[in-house]
């Protein structure tokens, strides 16, 4: 019982960490109606800014964080202003998506040019060692707890933004029909450059928390994850912000289970198929709303 | 505007054909020097066994030419990058021969290795890898190489963990998406079976899923293992000493010379790597005049300790001197020619080196020398004896 419940702490670690990455991916779907492929990397372009930023002020990571999220808004609005807003009136929404792999690996690349491949250990911005149960057996790791709660505070915060504030129903209405929120004297570009700004400061913290959960950084650091967390996202429903969490955190579970019971080698085959047999049944994923397309 | 392309063209049509007849030229007669070339990641994930051959192998060229050369003749030297990467490898292998390279030294790791191998082959070349271990780095008769197989590094860790006693119960972590890593396993559990230690876990890994290891290493702490043998890159081996500290779980850590470089990476804390164990041809810290000199010049050199990788390139550019002089080759001769006399020569030379005080080849590319181990004390590779 103690290992199930040390292997579910596990799971619940690394679905926090995909949790919070799929709150980006879905914010930015849910508004703009676009996936933003290059998230990921935005995440890796967060960590090495960190770790450069980090390293030059001898260690001082919140520091490291805030430049972080500055920078990685800056990328957000640039990449949405040059890459994927020219393209937003293409005859196929498949342009800004391959727009957006392009993106994706053009950052991969620039990274490889000024960092190198070589794998940098990244220092853990969390310090807290965590809690510890059953006089020692069971921890739960510090980051993993300050994940959750800043996943949970994201989550929360975003629900009171989108509802409350006035940008935040503008959101909604772009979210709900471009066309007629723009008639309604709504400012459709500059409310989609804020959806980026915001899904890229979220990137920025997920980064953050990313490298300190596993602390190897590298070009392609965010890749995997962010493939991870879509799935994520589109398991809880894309578009639904507490379905990116959910979704986050069942697939860490499931992953590290099993990994666990079944076979570590088999672990991606099964969290995929899952999400099929998921699709299969609910379409829309788990919380995803069922929208009525009218013709 | 049309006729100013086709002069173009024309132009540079015909400085092809020149070209290619200078090619030509320095294939047959004439040249006086030999042309080695060597191939490895300079760059990448993998950059710490690249430079490590192309360092080393530089350094051999310059003290063989210091010397008087190989059989009277200087040798010039080049490398390439590849970073890692068998498609890049080729094209880096195809750079070389343009410019003229007679021998190679390389690929530096195995699926680099096979992929090139696959031309050297077509072109008759003689390949000597200083490090691909995996078996099909020498499936032709024209490819040798100077450490040990894969298969070999299995049964040797295998021997050597038994022999000395290290442990009784042993998990394993191994990347079952890439051929060294599986390679070493298979070898390794089929020796272990009669060994006086018990396999109790043995967990894969893949390439897409090497983030997260608490799995592995919960399930070989659960089994009790006192030793757990990392067959694998020290790219994922970093993380998974991390996690292991973090959750508590101080087994020995055995691996091979996938593991080397570990001290390399930017920023990581070496002293999760106190106490780690690889085995390897070769410890910088060995006391013999041949080692000595030899990390004394690297260092002086390239401002770092030499690791294994280095010594394998730089033992292989002396075996190539050795099966040279032993066939009295020169530089005049064609690269099949050249081929086939070191061919016949290296299964009749027992050279000595950094590697090994007595090294010797059987025709299928293998060399036969003693397995050593090395531990990590205090940031730096210590012998194990």
């Amino acid at each position: 019982m103690s290992s199930f419940l040390t292997y579910l702490i596990s799971g619940l670690s690394l679905g926090s960490i995909y949790a919070i990455i799929a709150l980006g991916y879905t914010m930015v779907y849910g508004i703009a109606k676009m996936l933003n492929f290059a998230h990921g990397d935005f995440i890796m372009v967060g960590c090495y800014i960190i770790f450069t930023v980090s390293g030059a002020l001898s260690g001082n990571s919140i520091v490291g964080i805030l430049v972080a999220i500055v920078l990685c808004t800056l990328l957000g609005i640039t990449t949405e202003f040059v890459a994927y807003r020219p393209l937003r009136g293409a005859a196929s929404p498949l342009a800004v998506l391959i727009t957006a792999i392009g993106v994706s690996y053009f950052l991969e690349n620039l990274a490889l040019l000024i960092f190198g491949a070589d794998i940098k250990s990244f220092t853990s911005v969390i310090k807290w060692e965590g809690l510890t149960f059953a006089g020692g057996d069971l921890r739960i790791q510090g980051v993993t707890i300050v994940t959750i709660a800043i996943s949970v505070i994201v989550l929360i915060v975003l629900q009171l933004f989108i509802k409350k504030t006035r940008q935040g129903q503008a959101m909604l209405a772009v979210a709900e029909d471009k066309g007629a929120a723009a008639l309604m004297g709504i400012n459709v570009n500059k409310t989609i450059m804020l959806t980026f700004a915001i899904g890229s400061a979220l990137a920025a913290i997920a980064g953050a928390l990313l490298c300190s959960a596993y602390p190897s950084l590298s070009p392609y650091t965010g890749a995997m994850p962010g493939i991870k967390a879509f799935v994520a996202a589109v398991l809880g429903g894309i578009g639904s912000i507490p379905g990116a969490m959910i979704g986050g955190l069942v697939l860490g579970i499931v992953e590290i289970l099993s990994k666990t019971y079944i076979s570590s080698q088999l672990s991606d085959a099964i969290v995929f198929g899952i999400l099929v047999v998921v699709l299969l049944v609910k379409p829309t994923g788990i919380l995803g709303k069922k929208i009525q397309e009218k013709v | 505007m049309k006729k100013f392309s086709k002069v173009v063209s024309l132009a540079m049509a015909s400085m092809m054909a020149v070209s290619m007849l200078a090619g030509c030229g320095a294939q047959g007669s004439g040249s006086n020097t030999f042309k080695i070339g060597a191939i490895g990641p300079l760059t990448g994930g993998a950059a710490a066994y690249g430079l490590a051959v192309c360092n080393a192998a530089e350094l051999a060229v310059e003290e063989i030419n210091a010397a008087g050369g190989i059989n009277g003749y200087q040798i010039e030297y080049k490398k390439e990058d590849d970073e890692l990467n068998a498609e890049k490898s080729v094209n880096a292998y195809n750079t070389l021969k343009d410019w003229g390279m007679q021998v190679l030294v390389g690929s530096t790791t195995s699926a680099c290795s096979i992929a090139v191998s696959e031309n050297t082959k077509a072109d008759n070349m003689f390949q000597l890898t200083p490090s691909g271990s995996a078996e099909d780095c020498v499936k032709y008769d024209n490819a040798f190489r100077v450490c040990f197989s894969d298969p070999n590094q299995g049964i040797a860790s295998a021997q050597y963990i038994s022999d000395n006693n290290l442990a009784t119960k042993v998990g394993i972590i191994y990347d079952s998406s890439d051929v060294y890593s599986s390679g070493i396993y298979q070898k390794f559990t089929e020796e272990a079976a009669g060994k006086n230690f018990e396999i109790v876990s043995a967990e894969a890994f893949t390439q897409d899923n090497n983030t997260d290891f608490s799995v592995q290493l919960q399930k070989a702490k659960d089994a009790g293992a006192d030793l757990v043998f990392l067959p694998i890159y020290y790219k994922d081996a970093s993380l998974i000493l991390t996690q292991a500290n973090t959750m508590g779980y101080a087994p020995t850590f055995f691996g091979v010379d996938g593991l080397d470089g570990i001290l390399t990476v930017e920023n990581f804390d070496v002293s999760l790597a106190e106490g780690v164990m690889l085995l390897t041809p070769f410890a910088a810290d060995a006391k013999d005049d041949l080692t000595v000199n030899f990390v004394a010049k690297y260092q002086e050199k390239y401002g770092e300790i030499p690791n294994q990788f280095a010594a394998d390139a730089y033992d292989a550019v002396y075996i190539i001197k050795k099966a040279m002089e032993a066939k009295n080759v020169t530089p005049d001769m064609s690269v099949s020619d050249i081929c086939e006399a070191l061919k016949g020569a290296m299964t009749e030379i027992e050279a000595s080196g950094l590697t090994s005080a007595k090294m010797t080849w059987a025709a299928n590319g293998e060399p036969n020398k003693e397995p050593k181990a090395v531990v990590i004390k205090n940031g730096a590779y210590v012998s194990a004896q």
